[in-house]
Parts: structure tokens; C-alpha cells; sequence
């Protein structure tokens, strides 16, 4: 049996050799989060954290990851959606699908804990992940609300919640 | 959280969707129980077939549409919670089966999600659903506190008897409520009184896509359930010819290779990344079939032939174009193309089917549960009545998922030779790149006269290219005509017309089609139309020395709406007033799927043809704004899908398959490029139009309008990374 770390828990699983890390997490361990969306590097649905750096997780072949290696994927990034991240993504309302979002998550985390206070350069930089329904002006916006210590209403976008406070 | 069901709740759900009119049913994978391995609530009687109001007081609000990321959930509970007046905090949905909805007489009408319908061609009956509701529920209080009616007032969930202030809930009375009969005459609210549609709600279904909780298709997860993956021979029209599974049947995981249909293969194995691997290594032989050959550019000489031919169906015509044509001072003539595009859904193409000699089930994404229905049922060889669909959240429909449902047709091709064993078949994005339903590939010729004073007198454009009817709905086609074509230049009338009033004018259509299948792409025909119309009418306004804006403007001085949103997008963006150095503007304007959208764009392009698309204004009139927070996100998503297709987008044919077979050749917009979006909403009222595609056709013209001013390039191909607007 290989062991990964995955959200903070050492996880057995048995894959053939050459599975890629983002295979092991949706089939083997039932992190169903994690996207596939091209299987080779080019969307970034499949973004996960190993030791804070945001990967590509179909393109690492989990025997590659140590079992020493802290893996996140968007099930662990917090306990119940609490992250500042996670937050911002849902007082603006940011996903239309959804399907690239725990990526853009991952993706998006990783830019602000490396760089609190991203430039646009930066964002445009970190943020390659593709999204088809076309959600990138409000990941930015969101970026930018966590950025600013979670003021949600400087988006201006002036959504109602069903619990009567307003984004 | 694991998606995985148990197997008591798999055949429960099973059999309550087997046994016909379960009222109250609860489906499998509905996101608060089911999809949480949690047991289903126990059943609560209906109020009606859209409204559910449990002792607890959460309203449960049935949606017919799907949901793929354009907000329609949201957008219709909003619309049955104005007229039910319940606290929308306690506001629920969930989805109707197809199945359910054949056995009840199609009680909830039509799944279709295509064509922007969602919200504009089921507002009516959606408000009347809680309207009856309403009506119900204060009655059954009404009758429990033996008062008349009249004396009762419902909101937010309560229902209060004036004279006494006595109150009650909705969920006290639910059950009481279900007995009655319901009221026939219903009134619905005054738009000018509504307290939640037209409000900037938060949508529904926000929290889960932002914990990877929520469960696509392709996350779902059966007990015993098996994976498949699949390749259908790269050339269209082609056939299987001959599989060497013995090669791969050892591999490990590895349960069958099933030959599908007679065009292609599939690998059974216990993960999909197994079924996958083995696919890869299967030796397949193909029959390439009649298509072998077939190439985009040999193709586009067919295209071009039909803009000269004489075998053209007519559109829209008045007087004699050609003569008054002929007649002219001046006479403008370009020709234009738009190449395929494929969906691209990030999630690409999949579904569960489960197969026995009496039933057949199939979990999967779908736009129009009701064709994956009918879909399953032919594939499965099975009455209808014996089958059932349930549908799961999509990544991504954009068109793809709704008129053919090939991919559900193979999952359960392949279930059947499985039989009581799920099989969950996923597309790679390679077999999602290959075998989409394209967007349809056009030429289009227009040809223009123009008097002394530069004024249009006669205008003709000839479209020569593929009907999207002929490959999917070829019944639809009568005369040789397929109406859609036309998207955007019909004669003046509700749906997708034309606003300029030419003097003379004939618009008609040479149909080719190529091997290629097409589709609904989201925004359809209008894309191209409109980039055709759009640069050819700034192309007249530059041949008659004059500014497009003005220009536009006379020619839609008898089309008061197309008018109203162009000049809201231009003022809003400014135009006529100075912009920043190097900075150039664009415009367009159009009307489909019943909303009027225009757009202004802003765009520099370097020394050395770099382009940068900074800012676009688009205005858009769908009659009534139900949810602006969500026409805006649908608004910013229609310019990156397109903008992806103006910049990079084309998928062609060579040796009749696809080149494009991933996203580093059929690349996507990615945020570095993505320009500043300022929606303008100008709802005038009086009718319903739809938001999810129509902004999409303005995306293009305005931003190759605007590099024509900063470069005097004319760009009549796209997408535009085959030009250089490099300064000469
Ligand atoms: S699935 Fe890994 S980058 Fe696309
Ligand atoms: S939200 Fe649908 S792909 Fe990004």
C-alpha cells in the first residue's frame, strides 16, 4: 500500500504505477472535488496543493508525491468553507458552473498566501486556470475582496443573501 | 464528502421512481440528503407539482430546466416565490424527472435548456404554479379557522386572518393545502409590485461549488458501479472494422472491451484511469469510411461556390435588392466566414446508465432531460415508462448537452452488455474535442448600393454553409428551409429580427453541409450574423464617410428597442468623446432570443500587433431583468466564450477528423486577456427575452469594428491568431 497525506490525514491507497495524483484523489480516496477538465496541464481544474505550491495534479504521478508531502485539495482548504477564499467566492457569487472553481480556489489561495496583495500582474500571472462560463472578472474581484481583509461590498456588485445581509 | 449512496437508497430511489405518480417523491442526489449519503426526508405531500412546503416551513421549489452555470435555478424559484410569497430564506429546489414527468402528463412541461428559454418560456406557468400554491395554502388556513377567505393575507410564509391577527405557517397547513382543489382563476402580481424577481438575489446553488462538495456527473459514484472509457472512430462517418481486446484484457482492473454501436470501442475496467490506460493501448482498426478525405479547405470551396449559386432559400426579402443595387452610386461587397467551434464544457461529456431487461436508469448532465429520456429508452431497447433519467448539476452546457444525447446513447449501449452493473463512461477531453456537435461553418457574401448622399439603398447578403437542422432536426427543415439560419435578420417581429430598415433587401441561404456534425453552440447562428452584419454595415458607414454610430442610428430609426440599447451602450462607453492614447472603439448591435443587446468596445493594438481588449460596455433589453446580479455574470461569461471564439476559436477538418483535439490548439480566454465588462440592463418591460446567449453575438463585431479603427484592418475570417495586425 502507498500512503499520501492528504488533508492533513495519512491515506492509504493502491494505484498501478504512473496514475496520476489527480486520479488517486478522485477514485482511490473519494475526493471527488478535484476536477478533471484536460489531463494535461492546460486547465488547472486540477489544481491541489502539495507542501502549499499549487500543482497540476494530473499531470504528478502520486507514487512521485511522499507520503511526508502535504497535499490539499479544496475538500481540506478549510473545515466548512471558512476560508477567507472560499468566503469571498461565495458572498460574490463567483461560480456559474462550478466545475473549474475548486481549482480556481486552490489556484487563487496559494496566490494570497504567497502574495497577500496581489497586483493585477499577479493575479493575471497565478491565475491561468481556464474557465468556460467566464467567470474571471469576479475571481478577480474576489481576489481582490480577500486581498483588502474581506470587504465584501467594495466589489460593488450589491447582491441580497437570503439571510438579508448584502455583498 | 464521499458522493457515494447507499445501496438502500439507490433502490429506493429506484423503486419510488419505478412506481408511477409518487407524490411528494424525493429524488436520489438531491443536494441537501441524498448527495450526502444521508436517507432521503420523509415524503411531504406536494401543495402542487411545483411547490413543496414541509412542516418545517422549507419550501421545496420543483425545476423543470437544468442548471449549467447561467443561474436558471435561481431565477425560476425566484419567480414561483414572488407569487407563493414565502420567506426565501427557507427556499429549496429540486429537479423533476423526466420520467415523473411523463407519467403525470408532462405536468411540468418542457426540460429543454437551450435557445436562452429557461426563465421567458416558462415564467407564465412557473408564476401560476405559485400563485396556486399560495391560493391553497391560505385556503386550507382560511378553512381551519372557519373564516372566509377574504380575511386572510399571506407573506413571507405566514398567513394571517386580519380582523382576529391570528397567524399560521405555510408548513402547518401544507398538508391540509394538498387535499383541495385547485383554484382555476388566477391572477398574478403587477410586475411593479414584485419584491423578489427583478432583486439582486444571491444565487442558490453558490456554497457547494465553492467546497467541492457539489456533485457533477462525473463525480457520481454508485455501489458496484464500473467506469468506461471510449473512442469512436476520429473520422466522421467512419466504422469499427476490427479490436484486438485480447491485448488489453489482462491489465489490471480491466472487466471488457464492448464494441458500441458500429462506430466505436469501449473499456469496462474498475477506475476510469485503468479503462483509459487499456483504451490507449487497445489496437483499433478503423474504416475511415466516405469521409476519409474530407478537409476544411476543401470544404470552404464549397462554401464558396454557394455564395454564387442559385439554389438559395429566402429569408427575408423587400423589393429588389439586386436591382436597386444596380441602380446605385456606389456599390460595397465583402465576404466573410466563420469557422466550427466546439463547446469545450470543462466538464466534459458523461453519464451513469444502469441497464436490466426491465428497467433502464441513467444519471447524467443533460440540458433536456426529456431527450436523454427518449435518448435511453431507444438505446435501451425499452418502454419509456421503463426508464428514468436524473439529471445532475452540469460543468458546462453552452448547447452541447441538449439536442443529441450521443454520449448517453453509448453509456447505455454499453450498460446493456452489463446488465445490473452501473457504468459510469466519461470522455476524455481528446473524444470531447473529436466528436462534439459543432457550431455550424458559414461563408457569407453581402453586397450593398449607397446613393450620393451615402445612404443605403439596397442590401443582400447570401449565406452559403451547414444548417444546424439538417443535422439534428432534419423534420424541422420544410421547403429546404431551416429558419435558424436567419437568426438576427428576420423580418421585424419578436424573435431575432432584423432592426435596420433597409429600402431593398434579400437575405437567403445556399445550404451546404460538410461531415461535420453540428450543434447549438451557444449564441447559434446569431455569432456569425452578426459579426456578417455588424462589420459589413461599419464597412458601409466607412464608404459613405460617415460615423457608424450615426449611421446605425438612421438605418434604426423604425426599430425603437435596437435603438434604445445601442445608444445606451455608446453613451455609457462614451463614444464620441475622447479616449485614452491609442485607445479605439467598436460597435454592434443585434436582437435574438428575444432580448436586444449591443455593445461597445474598447482595444488598442501595438506597433508590433499585439492586441489588448480593454474595456466593453454592453447593453442589453430582455424585457424583464429578473436577477441583474446574474444577467451581468451572464453578460461578462457571453464575452469570454466570445472572445475565445473571435481570438482563437476554430476547429478544423483534416483527413475527415478534427486537428483540435485539446486546449493548447483550441485555446480559451484566460483572465490575463479578459477586458473590463460594464453592463448596461435597460429593461423596458412587456415581454420576456433570454440572457445566457445573446450578448455573445455582439462580442466579436464590436471588438473587430474597433482594430479596424485603431488599424484600418478589415478582419472578414476568424478567429483572429490566423491574422497579423501588425502596422505596415
Ligand atoms: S485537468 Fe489538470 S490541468 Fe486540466
Ligand atoms: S464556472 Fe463553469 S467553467 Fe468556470
Amino acid at each position: 500500500m502507498a500512503k499520501l497525506n492528504v488533508n492533513g490525514k495519512v491515506r492509504e491507497y493502491k494505484a498501478d504505477p504512473g496514475t496520476p495524483l489527480l486520479w488517486v484523489l478522485r477514485e482511490q480516496l473519494g475526493l471527488t472535488g478535484t476536477k478533471y477538465g484536460c489531463g494535461v496541464a492546460l486547465c488547472g481544474a486540477c489544481t491541489v496543493h502539495i507542501n502549499g505550491v499549487p500543482t497540476r495534479s494530473c499531470v504528478v504521478p502520486a507514487a512521485s508525491v511522499k507520503a511526508s508531502a502535504k497535499v490539499v485539495t479544496i475538500e481540506g482548504l478549510s473545515p466548512n468553507g471558512s476560508h477567507p477564499v472560499q468566503k469571498a467566492w461565495d458572498k460574490l457569487d463567483v461560480p456559474q458552473c462550478g466545475f473549474c472553481q475548486s481549482g480556481m480556489i486552490m489556484a487563487a489561495a496559494a496566490l494570497l498566501k504567497a502574495k497577500p496583495n496581489p497586483t493585477d500582474a499577479d493575479i493575471n500571472e497565478a491565475m491561468t486556470n481556464i474557465c468556460r462560463c467566464g467567470t474571471y472578472n469576479r475571481v478577480r474581484a474576489a481576489i481582490k475582496v480577500v486581498a483588502g481583509g474581506g470587504d465584501t461590498k467594495s466589489a460593488g456588485l450589491s447582491i441580497q443573501h437570503a439571510d438579508g445581509s448584502l455583498t | 464528502m464521499s458522493a457515494t449512496i447507499s445501496r438502500r437508497q439507490f433502490l429506493a430511489g429506484s423503486a419510488a421512481a419505478a412506481g408511477s405518480l409518487v407524490i411528494g417523491f424525493h429524488i436520489p442526489f438531491a443536494r441537501d440528503a441524498a448527495a450526502q449519503g444521508m436517507p432521503a426526508a420523509p415524503a411531504t405531500p406536494e401543495v402542487n407539482a411545483w411547490v413543496v412546503v414541509r412542516p418545517d416551513d422549507t419550501v421545496v421549489i420543483r425545476i423543470a430546466r437544468s442548471e449549467m452555470g447561467q443561474g436558471t435555478l435561481t431565477g425560476l424559484a425566484q419567480m414561483v416565490a414572488e407569487e407563493l410569497e414565502c420567506n426565501w430564506a427557507k427556499v429549496t429546489t429540486e429537479y423533476p424527472t423526466p420520467g415523473q414527468n411523463l407519467a403525470r402528463n408532462r405536468v411540468w412541461g418542457n426540460f429543454s435548456t437551450g435557445g436562452s428559454r429557461g426563465i421567458r418560456e416558462s415564467q407564465e406557468y412557473v408564476r401560476k404554479g405559485g400563485a396556486t400554491a399560495r391560493m391553497m395554502l391560505v385556503q386550507a388556513a382560511a378553512d381551519e379557522w372557519k373564516v372566509p377567505v377574504a380575511e386572510c393575507t399571506a407573506a413571507n410564509s405566514v398567513i394571517t386572518h386580519t380582523p382576529t391577527s391570528r397567524t399560521t405557517t405555510y408548513g402547518k397547513v401544507a398538508a391540509a393545502a394538498s387535499k383541495l382543489t385547485p383554484p382555476t382563476a388566477v391572477t398574478l402580481k403587477d410586475p411593479k409590485d414584485w419584491k423578489l424577481v427583478g432583486k439582486r438575489m444571491a444565487r442558490l446553488d453558490t456554497v457547494d461549488k465553492t467546497t467541492g462538495k457539489q456533485i457533477y456527473g462525473m463525480d457520481l459514484k454508485l455501489p458496484g458501479m464500473l467506469n468506461a472509457a471510449i473512442k469512436r472512430c476520429p473520422v466522421f462517418g467512419g466504422t469499427l472494422k476490427s479490436v484486438d481486446e485480447a491485448a488489453v484484457m489482462k491489465r489490471p482492473g480491466v472487466k471488457k472491451v464492448v464494441r458500441v454501436g458500429n462506430d466505436a470501442v469501449a473499456v469496462v475496467a474498475d477506475t476510469w484511469w485503468r479503462a483509459k490506460t487499456a483504451l490507449d493501448a487497445l489496437p483499433i482498426v478503423w474504416d475511415n469510411g466516405p469521409n476519409a478525405n474530407a478537409s476544411s479547405a476543401a470544404f470552404a470551396e464549397v462554401l464558396k461556390a454557394g455564395l454564387d449559386a442559385t439554389d438559395a432559400v429566402v429569408g427575408n426579402k423587400v423589393g429588389d435588392a439586386a436591382a436597386a443595387i444596380a441602380a446605385s452610386a456606389k456599390k460595397v461587397e465583402a465576404v466573410y466566414s466563420y469557422p466550427h467551434q466546439n463547446h469545450a464544457t470543462m466538464e466534459t461529456m458523461n453519464a451513469t446508465a444502469r441497464w436490466t431487461p426491465e428497467r433502464c436508469e441513467v444519471w447524467t448532465p443533460t440540458q433536456n432531460g426529456e431527450a436523454a429520456h427518449a435518448a435511453a429508452a431507444e438505446a435501451a431497447g425499452l418502454p419509456p415508462a421503463q426508464c428514468e433519467v436524473y439529471k445532475l448539476l452540469l460543468g458546462g452546457g453552452f448547447g452541447r448537452r441538449g439536442a443529441v444525447h450521443d454520449w448517453v446513447r453509448q453509456a447505455v449501449a454499453i450498460a446493456k452488455e452489463m446488465p445490473g452493473t452501473p457504468v459510469k463512461l466519461i470522455w476524455s477531453r481528446e473524444e470531447d474535442m473529436l466528436h462534439g456537435s459543432y457550431h455550424p461553418v458559414t461563408q457569407c457574401k453581402l453586397t450593398a448600393g449607397l446613393d450620393a448622399q451615402g445612404n443605403v439603398t439596397g442590401f443582400q447578403m447570401r449565406i452559403s454553409g451547414q444548417s444546424i437542422l439538417a443535422g439534428v432536426a432534419p423534420q424541422a427543415i420544410k421547403d429546404g428551409k431551416d429558419p435558424v439560419v436567419f437568426q438576427g435578420l428576420n423580418p421585424p417581429g419578436p424573435e431575432a429580427s432584423l432592426g435596420y430598415a433597409f429600402p431593398a433587401l434579400l437575405v437567403d441561404h445556399a445550404m451546404r453541409n460538410p461531415s461535420t456534425p453540428p450543434g447549438f453552440w451557444r449564441g447559434v447562428n446569431l455569432n456569425q450574423n452578426s459579426i456578417y452584419l455588424e462589420c459589413f454595415i461599419d464597412e458601409l458607414a466607412h464608404a459613405a464617410g460617415q460615423d457608424p454610430l450615426a449611421f446605425r442610428r438612421k438605418l434604426l430609426a423604425n426599430s425603437p428597442k435596437h435603438l434604445a440599447v445601442l445608444n445606451a451602450a455608446a453613451e455609457k462607453a462614451g463614444w464620441g468623446t475622447p479616449t485614452a492614447p491609442g485607445v479605439f472603439r467598436g460597435l454592434c448591435v443585434t436582437m435574438g432570443f428575444g432580448s436586444y443587446v449591443a455593445a461597445c468596445a474598447e482595444v488598442s493594438v501595438s506597433n508590433d500587433g499585439v492586441l489588448k481588449v480593454h474595456r466593453i460596455v454592453a447593453a442589453t433589453d430582455p424585457g424583464y431583468a429578473v436577477n441583474p446580479q446574474q444577467i451581468e455574470a451572464q453578460v461578462e461569461g457571453s464575452f469570454v466564450y466570445g472572445l475565445s471564439a473571435a481570438l482563437y476559436g476554430e476547429c478544423t477538418v483534416k483527413d475527415g477528423r478534427m486537428e483540435q483535439d485539446n486546449f493548447h490548439t483550441y485555446v480559451p480566454l484566460r483572465m490575463n486577456e479578459m477586458p473590463a465588462v460594464e453592463t448596461v440592463i435597460v429593461a423596458s418591460g412587456g415581454f420576456w427575452g433570454g440572457v445566457g446567449e445573446p450578448t455573445i453575438a455582439v462580442a466579436a463585431p464590436a471588438v473587430l469594428n474597433a482594430i479596424f479603427a485603431a488599424t484600418g484592418k478589415r478582419i472578414r475570417d476568424l478567429p483572429l491568431k490566423n491574422h497579423s495586425l501588425k502596422k505596415a
